[in-house]
This record gives C-alpha cells, sequence and structure tokens, in this order.
C-alpha cells in the first residue's frame, strides 16, 4: 500500500503492507531508529513520536494513518547543528542517563509544552505519566522540560 | 584550546548529544546484509519432562533457515552456562552445582526456560515458524517460593540438589552471637520477606551475531554490561571457539541495573547459530520475553532476632534467610544473597556479634541474580527495619536508638563481626544532615496538618552502608569469585596530544565518557575536550570485567589514575632529555613539564609530539610513542553510606501512600562530576522506591505462571507517582582508593526501600502496625488498616 507523508520535513512516500507499524516503518524501512521500542503493551512511550504536532505512539500506530500527515520524530528536531529548545534543556538539566527513553520524552515533553508554556511541577508531571524512564527517578526529566517549555515559549515570542 | 574539566567540575555530558538527536546506537538499531532472525521458543510450562521436539513443520515453513534444540547443543558439545561463583556451604561442602544447559535438556524448569531457536529470513517467518515447532511436554508440579520448595515432599528440581538446597552456608560467630543473646535485656523479632524484583532496563536485550567463514572470527554484539567476560566464558567454556577469534561488542545500551551483567544463553546460543546458518542473526527480546528470561533480583524470606542490653545497645544479631536462586545457578547468582548479603548486616552499627545463616534454594522461576544493589539493599532493609521494631517494642526513639549503636567518626577504619573492614564514614554526620535538610522539626505539625485532613502521616530513617566497588580479587577468590575483579585502562596519547581513554568498563547510562575525562583532564592537564573514552568492544579495548557493583568509577576510575601517572612518568624521561636536566628535576603541574626551578618547560603536547617524532629522543632509553596501560586491583571494598529519611502521607480510605519528601545524604567519597552524581542518586532512590511500593514479580504458585509478566501488570513508579527528591552528599574520602571515591550507582536502592517502609509503618503505628511487607501498594495498606481498625470477629 502507498501512503504519501511529510516525514521531518520532506514529503515521503512508502509503499508497505498496512499492518506495518508506524514505529517498524521508521526503525526498519526507513533507517531512523532514533525513535526505540521498548515494550510490547503501549506502556513505554520510548516510541512516541509526533503526528501533526500531537504526541502519538508508533507502536500503536499502523502506516496508514500517516496518509496526508506530517511525522516529525527524534531526528526531525534540530536544525542543522542547533538543538530544539527541548533537546537542549535535556542536555542542560542532565535530563538523561542511557537515552533510551530520551527521543519519547522529548517528543512527548514537545506536545505538551506547546500547549503549556509554563508548566507545574505536578502538570509537567502528570504529562510524562505515560513514558517510563528506569535512569533518572525523573527529577532532571521534569527540571528539563519545565525549562524546555520556558525556551520554547521565549523562543516563540523572539520569533513573533 | 578548552577548559580542564578536573575532579568537582560539573561538565555536561558528553555522551548526550548523539541520544538526543536520535543517533545512539544500540543493538536492535544494528542491521547487516543478507541478516537473520531469530526467535527463542521459551517453556511455557513452570516444570515439564521435554519429551521430544518435533520441527518438521517448523523448517518447511516459509523463509526457515533452522530450528535448533539442546539436543542439537548436546550434539555439538558445547558446554553449559558456567556459573562464576562457588560458594561453599557451613559443612565445608561446595555448593551444588547443576549444570544450565543453553537450550532445556531433558526437562524445563521454569516458564520462559529456553527450548528452542528458530531462524528465517524475516521476522515474521521466524515467528510463524516458531509456532509450528510441536513440542511434546509432560507437566510436572511445579514449585515457586522458597518456604515451599524447602518442605518435605516438595516438586524436586534437579536429583543432585535434594530438597531443592544449592547452599546451606553461614557467616559469623554462631556460639557468640549465642552468648550475645544470653544476656540481652530484650530480644527483637521480625520476620520478614524482600520482594522478587524485575529490572526492566528500558532497552530489552538483544544480540546480533555473525560469522566471517574466511577468517573464523565471530562478531557478537549484545546489550551486556561486560563484553569482555562475555567473550571469555562464552569462548572458552561454553562454545570452546577461539578466544581471540571472538569479538564481542556491546554498544549503547539502555540500561542495566544487573541485568545485563550475567552471560545469557541467548548471546552464546546466537553465536553458535551464525556460523551453522551462514548469515548474520538478529535477536531483540520482546518486553515480555524479559519479563521471563531477563534475570531477577531479591526474593528473600527471612527470620531475624536484634538482641539489646537494657539501654538499647545492641548485642547480637541473628538471621535466617531463604533466597530464591530460581531455576538454575545464573552467572553471579549464589554470590548474591550470601556474600553481598550477610558481610552487611552489622550496618552502622557497633554490633558485637552476628550470625547470619542462608539457604540458597532451586525453585521453578526464572533465575534469580544481581540486580541493582544486588543483596545490599536486603540487608539493608533487614537491619534498618529491626532497628525499628526494637526501638517500638523497647520504647526508644528509633533516632535515638540509632545513635546509641552508630560507630563513631573517629573509630573508623571499623572492623565488623561479618568479614569486611570499613575504612571510612561518618554516618553521625550523614544523619545530622539529613535531619536538617528534611526539616524534621516540622514533622509534627505537617502530621497534625495531615491528620486535620484525615490523613496518616509518617516519618522514616534508614541509615545505611554498603559494599561496592567490586573487589579485591584476593577477597573474592577466598568467598568463592572464579574470576579476578580488578579493572583496566588504557591513556592512548595521540601525536597532538589529545587522548582516548580505552577502559575495560561499559557505560550504559553512568556518564562515563564525562567522568573518566574529566579524571584524564585534571591528571594530564589537557583540555576536557580533547579526550575521548572508549569502551564496550573486545577488539578495541584490551580487556576488562564490566560494570555492575559500583565498580566503575572505583576500579576503573582508579586504573585510569594509575595510567595517566605512567604517562607522566613516561613524559618526565621524555621532557629530562629534550630539557637536559636530571629526570628528578622535571615536574609536571597543569599540563606542563618543567626544570625544577627555571623557566625551562615543555607542554604536555610537546612531548606527545616528541614521542612520535623521535628524532630528538632518548632512543636509547625509551621506547618511542605515549600510551600506557594499567591494571588495578583494589585492596579493599568501599563502603558509601547515609542517612535517607522519607516521609510519607497514606490515605486511609484509598491506602494510596503518598511520599511527601526525601531526603538522602549520601557519603560516596570524592565526587568527581556532582551533576552526575546526583543524577545517580535520584535514579536510585527512585528504584529503591519501586520495590517498597509498587514493584512484585508475583507466580501463580500452583502453576508457576508468571502473574505480573508485562508492563501493564509490573508496575514501575512513573513522573507522577515519583516524588521529588533532596539529595545531597556528605563526603568521607575513601582511604583506600587513589581519587578516594566509593561508587555512588547503587546507594539510592540501597538505602531507600527501608525509609519508605519505616516511614509508613509510622504512619500506620498508632493502629498497632508493627511491620508491612513491601511493596505497600494500595490494596495491601487499605488492608493492613482495615484488619487493623476492624473489629475481630473472634474478638
Ligand atoms: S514501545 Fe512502549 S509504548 Fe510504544
Ligand atoms: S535515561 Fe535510561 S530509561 Fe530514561
Amino acid at each position: 500500500m502507498k501512503i504519501a507523508f511529510k516525514l521531518n520535513g520532506r514529503s515521503k512516500t512508502v509503499d508497505v503492507p498496512p499492518a506495518t507499524l508506524v514505529c517498524d516503518l521508521l526503525r526498519e524501512n526507513l533507517g531512523l531508529t532514533g525513535t526505540h521500542v521498548g515494550c510490547d503493551t503501549s506502556q513505554c512511550g520510548a516510541c512516541v513520536v509526533l503526528l501533526d504536532g500531537e504526541a502519538v505512539k508508533s507502536c500503536t500506530l499502523i502506516a496508514p494513518a500517516l496518509e496526508g500527515k506530517v511525522l516529525t520524530t527524534i531526528e526531525g528536531l534540530a536544525k542543522g547543528d542547533k538543538l530544539h529548545p527541548m533537546q537542549e534543556a535535556f542536555h542542560l538539566n542532565h535530563g538523561l542517563q542511557c537515552g533510551f527513553c530520551t527521543p519519547g520524552m522529548v517528543m512527548t515533553a514537545i506536545d505538551f509544552a506547546s500547549h503549556n508554556p509554563a508548566p507545574s511541577e505536578e502538570e509537567t508531571r502528570a504529562a510524562l505519566e505515560g513514558n517510563i524512564c528506569r535512569c533518572t527517578g525523573y527529577q532532571n526529566i521534569v527540571k528539563s522540560v519545565m525549562a524546555g517549555a520556558a525556551a520554547m515559549a521565549a523562543e516563540e515570542t523572539a520569533a513573533a | 584550546m578548552g577548559a580542564i574539566n578536573g575532579v568537582g567540575a560539573a561538565p555536561l555530558r558528553k555522551e548526550d548529544l548523539r541520544f538526543l538527536t536520535g543517533r545512539g546506537n544500540y543493538v536492535a538499531d544494528i542491521k547487516r546484509p543478507n541478516m537473520a532472525f531469530g526467535v527463542f521458543l521459551r517453556s511455557p510450562h513452570a516444570h515439564a519432562r521435554l519429551n521430544g521436539i518435533d520441527a518438521k513443520a517448523a523448517l518447511a515453513a516459509p523463509g526457515a533457515l533452522a530450528v535448533l534444540t539442546g539436543e542439537d547443543v548436546a550434539a555439538d558439545g558445547l558446554g553449559s552456562l558456567p556459573c562464576g561463583w562457588g560458594i561453599v556451604g557451613k559443612d565445608g561442602q561446595p555448593m551444588k552445582e547443576p549444570p544450565f544447559p543453553l537450550m532445556a535438556q531433558g526437562k524445563v524448569r521454569f516458564v520462559g526456560d529456553i527450548v528452542a531457536f528458530v531462524i528465517a529470513d524475516t521476522l515474521d517467518e521466524a515467528r510463524a515458524a516458531a509456532e509450528l515447532v510441536e513440542v511434546d511436554y509432560e507437566p510436572l508440579p511445579a514449585v515457586v517460593g522458597v518456604l515451599d520448595a524447602i518442605a518435605p515432599g516438595a516438586p524436586q528440581l534437579f536429583d543432585e540438589a535434594p530438597g531443592n538446597l544449592c547452599c546451606d552456608w553461614a557467616l559469623g560467630d554462631e556460639a557468640a552471637t549465642e552468648a550475645a543473646f544470653a544476656k540481652a535485656a530484650h530480644v527483637a523479632k521480625l520476620s520478614l520477606t524482600n520482594n522478587r524484583l524485575i529490572g526492566n532496563p528500558m532497552e530489552p536485550r538483544a544480540a546480533l551475531a555473525e560469522y566471517n567463514p574466511g577468517t573464523g572470527h565471530y562478531t557478537l554484539h549484545s546489550t551486556s554490561q561486560f563484553p569482555h567476560v562475555v567473550r571469555w566464558l562464552m569462548s572458552a567454556l561454553v562454545l570452546k571457539i577461539p578466544e581471540q577469534k571472538v569479538r564481542v561488542v556491546a554498544p549503547d545500551v539502555g540500561g542495566g541495573f544487573g541485568v545485563k551483567q550475567f552471560l545469557y544463553g541467548e548471546e552464546a546460543i546466537i553465536t553458535w547459530a551464525a556460523r551453522k546458518v551462514g548469515v548474520p542473526v538478529k535477536w531483540v527480546a520482546e518486553r515480555q520475553e524479559g519479563f521471563v528470561s531477563d534475570r531477577h533480583g531479591r526474593d528473600h524470606v527471612t527470620e531475624a532476632e536484634l538482641a539489646l542490653d537494657e539501654t538499647g545497645k545492641f548485642l547480637g544479631f541473628r538471621v535466617h534467610t531463604l533466597a530464591n536462586m530460581g531455576g538454575y545457578l545464573s552467572t553471579f547468582g549464589p554470590n548474591i544473597p550470601t556474600n553481598l548479603y550477610a558481610p552487611l548486616l552489622s550496618g552502622v552499627y557497633t554490633t558485637p556479634a552476628i550470625y547470619c545463616n542462608v539457604k540458597v534454594v532451586f525453585t521453578n522461576t526464572v533465575p534469580v541474580d544481581a540486580y541493582r544493589g544486588a543483596g545490599r539493599p536486603e540487608a539493608t532493609f533487614l537491619v534498618e527495619r529491626i532497628v525499628d521494631v526494637a526501638a517500638a517494642e523497647m520504647g526508644i526513639d528509633c533516632v535515638e536508638l540509632r545513635r546509641r549503636n552508630m560507630i563513631p567518626a573517629s573509630a573508623f577504619p571499623y572492623q565488623t563481626p561479618v568479614l569486611v573492614e570499613y575504612d571510612s564514614g561518618d554516618p553521625v554526620a550523614c544523619l545530622d544532615k539529613a535531619q536538617e535538610n528534611a526539616d524534621v522539626a516540622g514533622f509534627a505539625a505537617r502530621k497534625a496538618a495531615s491528620a486535620a485532613n484525615g490523613k496518616l502521616r509518617g516519618l522514616g530513617y534508614s541509615t545505611y552502608v554498603e559494599a561496592c566497588g567490586l573487589a579485591p580479587s584476593r577477597m573474592a577468590g577466598r568467598l568463592g569469585a572464579r574470576g579476578g575483579l580488578y579493572e583496566s585502562a588504557t591513556v592512548r596519547v595521540h601525536p597532538t596530544g589529545q587522548i582516548t581513554v580505552l577502559i575495560g568498563t561499559h557505560n550504559h547510562g553512568q556518564g562515563h565518557e564525562t567522568t573518566f575525562a574529566q579524571i584524564v583532564s585534571e591528571r594530564l592537564g589537557v583540555p576536557f575536550d580533547s579526550v575521548d573514552v572508549v569502551y564496550g568492544d573486545t577488539d578495541r579495548v584490551q580487556f576488562g570485567m564490566g560494570t555492575y557493583g559500583s565498580r566503575s568509577l572505583v576500579v576503573g576510575g582508579s586504573a585510569l589514575n594509575k595510567a595517566s601517572d605512567k604517562v607522566i612518568v613516561k613524559g618526565k624521561k621524555i621532557a629530562a632529555h629534550l630539557l637536559e636536566a636530571g629526570e628528578r628535576d622535571i615536574e609536571f603541574e597543569a599540563g606542563v613539564f618543567s626544570v625544577a626551578g627555571t623557566d625551562r618547560r615543555k607542554t604536555f603536547a610537546e612531548i606527545a609530539g616528541a614521542a612520535y617524532v623521535p628524532h630528538d629522543y632518548p632512543l636509547e632509553v625509551l621506547e618511542p610513542g605515549l600510551e600506557e596501560q594499567a591494571y588495578y586491583d583494589p585492596v579493599n571494598f568501599t563502603y558509601p553510606g547515609g542517612a535517607h529519611i522519607c516521609e510519607v502521607e497514606i490515605d486511609p480510605d484509598t491506602g494510596v501512600v503518598k511520599i511527601e519528601r526525601y531526603t538522602g545524604v549520601d557519603d560516596v567519597g570524592t565526587v568527581i562530576n556532582p551533576m552526575i552524581v546526583e543524577g545517580q542518586l535520584h535514579g536510585g532512590v527512585v528504584q529503591g522506591i519501586g520495590q517498597a511500593l509498587c514493584e512484585a514479580a508475583v507466580y501463580d504458585v500452583e502453576t508457576g505462571q508468571l502473574v505480573s509478566g508485562s508492563l501493564m501488570d509490573y508496575c514501575m513508579p512513573r513522573a507522577d507517582t515519583s516524588p521529588r527528591m533532596d539529595v545531597s552528599t556528605h563526603s568521607t574520602p575513601c582511604a583506600h582508593t587513589p581519587l578516594g571515591v566509593k561508587g555512588c550507582g547503587e546507594v539510592g536502592t540501597i538505602g531507600s526501600p527501608a525509609a519508605v517502609m519505616n516511614a509508613v509503618v509510622d504512619a500506620l503505628a498508632h493502629l498497632g502496625v508493627t511491620h508491612v511487607d513491601m511493596p505497600a501498594t494500595p490494596n495491601r495498606i487499605w488492608r493492613v488498616i482495615q484488619n487493623a481498625t476492624l473489629p475481630r470477629a473472634a474478638e
């Protein structure tokens, strides 16, 4: 089945069986292995990508759902050498250790922050509920997301 | 030129960029041309005779390349999975060590035991073919709990281990402990379980194996914490292939926590299979497969007694523990509930007599081995819980009781009655600081406020010590280790003066690329940005024992420090020649070699250049090049410790336990990178909170099925259920590691469960509750409250 969508800013057409999971499409067919698979029950959030800006678990999304949409993965966030403010915030606040949950965390955080420019700690923790991290104890992830939200808002203001 | 970032600085991590941009290189990300896919067929039975496997239909399936079974393993004469520790029972008899075959032979012994390896061109084809393998099982009664396993008439796992007993082990002076109890004014008793846990690093295990028939070389990519050990054990003892022809690569690994520090059957099977099928073979575990095949942790049942005099001084401590080993002995299995447990039973206290008996028991469950903390959380939980029980029974404040028995800073080095000598520490200062940080003074008011809201608030302490930095080889050898526990590091100075470090530890979240670069930056006075760290590849790194037991900085960092010393020694020789001075007159500081008392000097980069362009160079006495290697074997364990204080609020209507405050003050020795140390403490504490509040591997007692076999059923801490923590350090430098470091990877997990559970019990104490087993789930707490408050039918 042919599916046309926008992937990290570029038009893409793929021809895959309709039951192909988006995480497999990305990892196996398109060589974008930054999107991770950490579970088989849609619990961990390692696979989160942005579909039309909305954070979705790519392990529970099939390829035909991409038709005509805009898909962003962790590989598509930085502009050249310049990190996305949320990526930068994770770096500055030691928001990652082994890095396995990180892509999903960052994508979830970007969607969240785009609606919440100044989230509270409690709101941030609630928003990350679908992403498991086994390394960090979440404290620095929460700190990163709050800082990243502020940085995104500041960037938006500067651009406006 | 970049800055020197040395000890105590907190440069941001070198490893972050690749992970943040999706450029990590995990095993599951790797592809090879012509790669086939493997699927492990695993036993659905906890215990069954294996009467036969019919692979005909599977082999005829589309794309199928091979179906390998225990029979093929036997036919090829492969060895079984070795156990790295041979412990000895109290009767002097070695532990029972039944073979752990790569794939089940004759019998399966746990749900998840490997029965066959099915390989096909694609993953879907491999899965479909695996469905067609017919296995003739004859189910047998199974036993999953230790108490049931040692009971008369219990199903027996191995003929050679009657009563399912692997080893009846003991440590300590039984007679002296007996005598202590005889003169006790009070004896506190406690029975508890330490819940079985599943480590669940977020990256599932995976492997990719290749064989080159032209050279006879094998390459295995594996999610391992110790690739050199995998190569050694697998080539020498299991596959019996030349070690120099095997390359094991552990690239980016998504968390380990112990789960990835064992030689797994999957690793050996896939390596062997790659040669058989003639194409690279890849396997990636599914999460639920990990649940039934990743080695589990903890799982103790314990009876303990603490003898005290009338003032509350501890006189003696007696412990009887049943430790679950699961269906086979894993790499470190029997070492964990014995050598890494009993020596910690002195805690931070001056208890003069301790005796600990551990029965190590086989059951029809996943093999149990090290999981973050490994033995030490079990010991700490026991000690810190029984101290609270004793305090409550004797009417002494639990902090006061701790203080009366704590080893004062002036008493270090302190020899415990259970083998170990603590080199340094200051438990009293950690406790003081933790009480201040936790605003213990304000607790009464907060408790009253909770009560006004119908909530129950409790405060819990854990003042603990652990032993890590595994390990002095000589001591480990006496305790039954079959290998050494040193570490190796090479400092390779390039002609430009820039540096590559090659080290035998493995980085899977700990930030080694940053911390180790800081050590070299400081020691050699080179910019932090000029130091790269390489690990995880047996073809690049000379040797190494890997990362576990909070050993990387303690042992690996010490090796690195030593190798840096050697570079300085050689650099001085080169400088002496170039500066026409005596070697003894050369001083080295902040990256500059100079002749003492003069302005004659050479920079580190100039010396490196001279070493590789030896036109003016003492070739008669010195080799060109600047690269030094060191092996370091520690003289003692290190003993990080500290004080953790947890404050919980319980909703009696729902049983939900909420951690309102969490304070830790840890002594991890010298801190190299405070940012990374803090991150390690956060992660460790939350893993311990996971054990205390929600995690439990639960088996069905009748069928031996793992009931908590997925992320839907096994509860792990999430962002919204984890507390904000206040962690800090109070460091006394380690007396025997050159950098003064003690290790920080496990302290959080070791210290925290007792703090949480002591807080839970404190919150419920007014109901007469004296102990609650972990995990303190809402269901369990609600029942405890109901039981304590409802009038009994019989009363
Ligand atoms: S892979 Fe775990 S939620 Fe998608
Ligand atoms: S950083 Fe390792 S799982 Fe989150």
